[in-house]
């Protein structure tokens, strides 16, 4: 069923895709990849060749070699256009909601005009109902109301979005479920999340990053020295007596020249991004992710990144003089109706403790929490259950700290500094104990950080808490670092000292208060459900608002230098055999002694050379997977990564051609093409 | 091979490698500026020096600043040299009464002093008076190389120095260098030279009867002088135009070994000063580990090529000891081939050896090593500097790689460092494969050969290559005293010099202002390991193979799969 799916989702995108590295032939768009502008001019010269007949050179050849060249320039056009094919259907769906869609803009007077979403500007103020799409990013004035942001993020549940606060941002193209909202629109047209991931699927204004551009230079540089290469042989050859056939010299050239790299370059670059959109992150530049591959240090917020969002309940602790059994009743029979993440964490623990026949939910009278009381509870059976902080159910039952039992006193001092949060349990007018409350750290979180300090990179974990409950949780997560009793100045502060020493920063962060932080650091992920603040300072924005996925944002960042180093290197390697192949080909008729060099005894010239632009043609085919896949980052230190790199790419750069290229020599003898 | 050709080998080697740790340490010093002993009593003289040169010696400048000062200095030293090889015959110290050079050879020469090549496309004995050769010469042969180890202490700046522009100063280095640097190893040298032989004078040439009962004038003059600059200095230019081969500039065995570990001796040292610079000695211990590798497969080609018979004359009733065509009896194959190889990889170009008649094989080891870009030790300063700029390229694949921003000692390598990086790897190409490719095509220079086929091609590439490498051994056989050619070859030394100086400066000016990246995290490889080293001496290999296999394949491979049948 899912594989029947996928090939139908596939099937037009090979087509698309195919007609699209057609029109790619542009020489205008192959302008942005110089190496393979070149092998488009030397196609057009062995193309023109075939119509100026060369001495000792078969018309069948010429038109051989040209139509490889050819080849070799839609294989590389097709990988493009296959991973831009891949962000495209994606693109064409988000645009297809904002087409015609009128918004309802305030006027001068306080009145509404419709006019058209695309034409809202930054400032506009615009009212939306239930039922409609929010026409463009905005921040929330005045109102709430439940947001269906499904398209953007993915998450069907609703969100509330609201003015004030740390919820007030929304995103173009998301749907208010219930209520109006009044949304004060902070982009211009062509600047909003959503043309930022229709640009960013579609690959269409995409920006080389600083590493492609470093590449580009180094590809070009060497597409120049082959060029010098390639021209100095003719005067060379005459010197020597002979004159070698333009046909073969353009041959030698595309062979020289990085094709692989250069015809793959582009595709590497837009499957990346693509990668993330997949992960449900925007890049507002490559250079982000580029510099997220590079980071030294994480800042990562304890609450909702190291820790679930919310306390749960992990021990309860009786008073002297009670049975626990009647502590676990009073303390479940206090939270039943308590529908707070703590209140239903307390009762799936005790659950588990208790298995004695309860009332059910509606059989008890709920005592919600009240900001006087501060205490929440339930009636039942004629007691009165509480629970609540420590000061609070002391001053419910009219008694002082120093009245409480000692052994109780002392567990709830342990407990306040192990990191936890102790809660006080009564019935009536009894302290039965107390509940342990503590962060819970995320399973599996220790093990990435472990993965990351392998890399290299450290953690910190920024909290609010006082040191001793910040270091309590660092231990037990594992980072390598803890800043604690955090405010945004203290945060701007450690990300400027890091980079004092030379240290790349990463954060992530969704408050109006750490946009300075979000803005001074490398690198800086906000989350799409905090507040606009945030999303406009941070570099990367998360839609599935999920801290972790700058540990994924690391890997693709990685991923995508390797893929281009680990193809670089390839391409450079595969030179020596085609010199092989080549040289003995173009030369023996100068000297036959230099026939000694064949050493791949290739069968003929023709068949030599032929063979060598056949496998430079296909090897960019054979490579597009892994181009679009990208190398997969192990969890292995720089030196294992470059030893198996090396081996893999390097020696079998080097490798893989003599074998190909003979290969191919049988072949063509033995289907009698040359 | 016989028991002292291995004592030879060990005996250089020693010579070269002992010393190396601390006279690079010393040349750290002087270079920083840090108190010597010498500097207790030449502290004056440097002041006066300052003065003079209207010099403020605390003021550092930027690399935009040096390069400037460099170049301005650089035209300067072109245009003095120029003119007093043209009016040398109006000036003192003349007993030979030789007049001016034609405008080209001494365009060509003052080139060629200048850019630390001494290419001799003259006969200093038959060319040049005592003047030219004591004020022109011997004054470039200390400039040059102290320019070298500017540029180099430069670059050194920029990767260990972080958020800065200021790199040095100049004139500071380039006095520095030659007050407390090479005028003290000459001082050293050149008396030991005279002990062994060698004559120093300002006499006339010396009148002997032949046996014959002819007359014959021969040569003398300030040998010792210019000979110990010259190879210390990675010069190359000899006093006579035979060069060490010549019985006045390196009698015996011993001014042989002493000579030969000169030309080495500052590289191999100016390794331990980078290595000082980036306070992380093991970066030298693997570059030199890269170094040697090359320098002793080089030297293992050359060796075997040279001790083999020649295949031509097998069959012939001759008795044949390996080729001592061309090579003085006093040295031997293995002290012939030693000074070649040291002499094509150190960028000097003295030579003690008929290049021109070494095997096809043995003068494709030396092409190889010319061609490499002088990067195995290389020219004093210029070697190094080369090496490092290898390295950054091996750097930025295998940073790549890893997945992260290439980056080296802490410093990233990015588009601007790839731009400059990749503007000097195209010297090579431009001054070798270009230049070649012109000189064969016309007419008259590609007559200047003395022989067709394969092996005339590599009389012509090997001098382009060596003028281009500012190597300026010579493969002989070539009549390279022509208008064409000493221009072209003269154009070639100044873009070998400067096509690399002004990129080093440009990327020690753009790292130098970086931050730089904290050492001790595992995310990025080690540079020091023996994976970056055999990664390094690959890459070497691949990048010069892939550009120069075609020419060699027609020059001196050729001939040698000819001779070989």
């Amino acid at each position: 069923m899912e594989t029947k799916q996928r090939v139908s989702a596939q099937a037009p995108a090979w087509r698309a895709a195919l007609w699209q590295s057609v029109i790619k032939l542009d020489p205008r768009l192959l302008l942005r990849s110089p190496v393979m502008l070149v092998v488009e001019l030397a196609a057009v010269l062995t193309t023109l060749l075939c119509f100026w007949p060369q001495e000792g050179v078969s018309l069948g050849f010429s038109i051989q070699i040209s139509l490889w060249l050819w080849f070799t320039l839609l294989f590389a056009n097709f990988a493009e256009a296959l991973a831009e094919g891949r962000g495209k259907a994606c693109a064409d769906s988000l645009k297809a909601g904002t087409q015609g869609l009128i918004a309802r803009k305030q006027t001068a007077e306080g009145g509404f005009e419709p006019v058209a979403a695309g034409n809202l500007r930054k400032g506009d103020v615009v009212r939306v109902e239930a039922g409609e799409l929010i026409p463009s990013d905005g921040e929330v004035i005045e109102g709430i109301a439940a947001v269906n942001e499904a398209a953007i993020t993915g998450e069907s549940a609703p969100v509330i979005r609201e003015s004030g606060g740390d919820r007030s941002a929304v995103t173009g193209n998301t749907r208010v479920v219930s209520d109006w909202l009044l949304v004060r629109i902070t982009s211009n047209p062509g600047e909003s999340t959503l043309d930022r991931m229709i640009a960013l699927v579609e690959g269409a204004q995409r920006q080389k990053t600083p590493n492609e551009i470093a590449l580009d230079t180094l590809l070009i540089g060497l597409t120049l020295i082959f060029l010098l290469v390639v021209l100095t042989l003719q005067p060379f050859a005459r010197f020597a007596g002979g004159e070698l056939p333009l046909i073969y010299l353009t041959a030698l050239l595309v062979t020289l020249i990085p094709t692989t790299i250069g015809g793959l370059l582009s595709a590497i670059g837009i499957a990346g991004m693509d990668r993330l959109m997949r992960l449900n992150v925007i890049a507002k530049s490559g250079r982000a992710v580029e510099a997220a591959g590079d980071v030294h240090v994480l800042l990562l917020d304890k609450t909702g990144t190291i820790t679930f969002g919310n306390r749960r309940c992990a021990a309860v602790h009786k008073a002297p003089n009670v049975s626990l059994h009647v502590l676990s009743e009073a303390a479940l029979l206090s939270s039943l109706a308590d529908d707070t993440p703590e209140g239903r964490s307390i009762v799936e623990f005790l659950q588990q403790q208790n298995t004695s026949k309860l009332p059910q939910r509606h059989e008890v009278e709920a005592i919600a929490f009240s900001a006087e009381t501060r205490l929440s509870g339930a009636d039942w059976q004629g007691h009165r259950y509480r629970k609540g902080a420590v000061d609070a159910v002391l001053r419910f039952l009219s008694l002082t700290p120093e009245q409480m039992p000692a052994p109780l006193a002392r567990e709830v001092e342990r407990i306040a500094q192990s990191g936890g949060t102790p809660l006080l349990v009564s019935m009536d007018d009894q302290l039965l104990g107390a509940i342990q409350l503590k962060d819970v750290v995320k399973p599996g979180i220790r093990e990435r950080f472990a993965l990351l300090r392998q890399m290299g990179i450290r953690t910190v974990m920024v909290t609010g808490d006082n040191p001793l409950t910040a270091a309590a949780i660092a231990a037990e997560a594992g980072v390598d670092d803890v800043l604690a009793e955090a405010t945004p100045e203290k945060k701007l502060h450690r990300i400027r000292a890091e980079q004092a020493e030379g240290k790349l920063v990463a954060m992530c962060g969704d408050g109006a208060n750490d946009a300075p932080a979000l803005a001074q650091a490398d690198v800086g992920l906000a989350m799409n459900d905090g507040t606009q603040a945030a999303r406009e300072a941070a570099n990367l924005v998360d839609l599935g608002s999920d801290p972790t996925k700058l540990l994924d944002v690391v890997q693709v960042g990685k991923e995508l230098l390797m893929t281009r180093g680990a193809l670089t290197t390839f391409s450079v390697a595969n030179d020596v055999a085609k010199y092989f192949a080549i040289l003995p080909a173009l030369f023996s008729g100068l000297y036959p002694a230099l026939g000694a060099l064949n050493l791949m005894q290739l069968h003929s010239p023709q068949s030599a050379i032929l063979s060598a632009i056949i496998f430079n043609a296909l090897i960019i085919i054979a490579l597009i997977p892994l181009a679009l896949r990208g190398i997969r980052l192990s969890a292995l230190d720089a030196v294992q990564l470059l030893r198996r790199n090396l081996l893999i790419y390097g020696l079998g750069g080097l490798i893989t051609p003599f074998v190909g290229i003979k290969l191919l020599d049988e072949l063509l003898v033995a289907m009698g093409v040359v | 091979m016989e028991l002292e050709d291995y004592g030879l080998l060990l005996g250089f080697l020693a010579c070269v490698l002992l010393p190396a740790p601390f006279l690079g340490r010393y040349m750290f010093r002087v270079m920083e500026r840090q108190p010597l002993w010498l500097s207790s009593h030449l502290a004056p003289v440097e002041r006066l020096g300052y003065r003079v040169l209207g010099v403020e010696a605390e003021t550092e400048q930027s690399w935009r600043a040096y390069a400037k000062a460099l170049l301005g200095f650089t035209l300067l030293n072109i245009l003095v040299l120029f003119g007093v090889l043209v009016s040398q015959g109006h000036l003192p110290l003349n007993p030979q009464q030789v007049s001016g050079l034609e405008w080209t050879l001494a365009l060509n020469t003052a080139v060629s002093f200048v850019t630390n090549t001494n290419w001799q496309a003259y006969s200093g004995e038959a060319n040049l008076s005592y003047f030219s050769q004591m004020l022109g010469l011997t004054v470039q042969n200390f400039i040059s190389p102290a320019i070298g180890i500017a540029v180099l202490a430069v670059l050194c700046r920029g990767l260990a120095r972080k958020t800065t522009q200021a790199l040095g100063n100049f004139w500071v280095d380039l006095w520095r260098v030659i007050l407390y640097i090479l005028l003290p190893a000459c001082l050293l040298l050149a008396p030991v030279l005279v002990w062994l032989g060698v004559p120093q004078t300002l006499d006339s040439y010396a009148t002997a009867l032949t046996l014959q009962g002819q007359e014959q004038h021969i040569p003398l003059g300030p040998v010792a002088s210019q000979v110990a600059i010259k190879q210390l200095g990675t010069n190359g230019g000899g006093f006579f135009g035979v060069n060490s081969a010549h019985p006045f500039e390196n009698p015996s065995a011993w001014s042989n070994l002493l000579e030969l570990a000169a030309i080495l001796l500052i590289p191999a040292a100016l390794v331990f000063t980078f290595g000082d610079y980036v306070r992380d000695r093991r970066q030298s211990w693997a570059l030199l580990a890269c170094m040697l590798v090359l320098f002793i497969a080089s030297l293992g080609l050359t060796l075997y090529a040279e001790h083999r018979p020649n295949p031509a004359l097998v069959g012939l009733p001759v008795e044949q000891t390996g080729s001592l065509e061309g090579k003085e009896s006093r040295f031997g194959v293995t002290g012939s081939a030693l000074w070649a190889v040291a002499t094509t990889t150190a960028s000097s170009g003295s030579v003690n050896a008929m290049h021109d008649s070494f095997s096809a094989l043995g003068g494709l080891g030396l092409l190889v090593n010319m061609m490499l870009g002088e990067v195995i030790f290389g020219g004093v300063g210029a070697g190094l500097y080369g090496m490092l700029l290898c390295v950054m390229i091996a750097v930025f694949l295998a940073g790549l790689m890893i997945g992260r921003t290439p980056e080296y000692l802490g410093k990233k390598l990015e588009a601007v460092e790839i731009r400059w990086l990749v503007a000097s790897l195209l010297v090579m190409p431009v001054g070798v494969l270009v230049f070649t490719a012109l000189a064969v095509s016309l007419e008259g220079p590609a007559s200047a050969i003395s022989n067709p086929g394969p092996h005339g091609f590599s009389q012509i590439l090997y001098a382009y290559t060596s003028a281009t490498a500012n190597n300026g051994s010579a493969f002989a056989g070539l009549s390279a005293n022509t208008p064409f050619h000493n221009l072209l070859l003269a154009l070639a030394m100044l873009l070998g010099r400067l096509g690399y100086i002004l990129p080093v400066l440009a990327i020690a000016g753009s790292l130098g202002a970086k931050r730089c990246a904290p050492p001790d995290s595992n995310s990025r490889f080690p540079t020091h390991s023996p994976l970056f080293v055999v990664l390094l001496t690959l890459s070497i290999l691949v990048v010069s193979g892939l550009t120069f296999l075609p020419a060699l394949v027609l020059g001196p491979l050729a001939e040698h799969l000819i001779s070989v049948g």
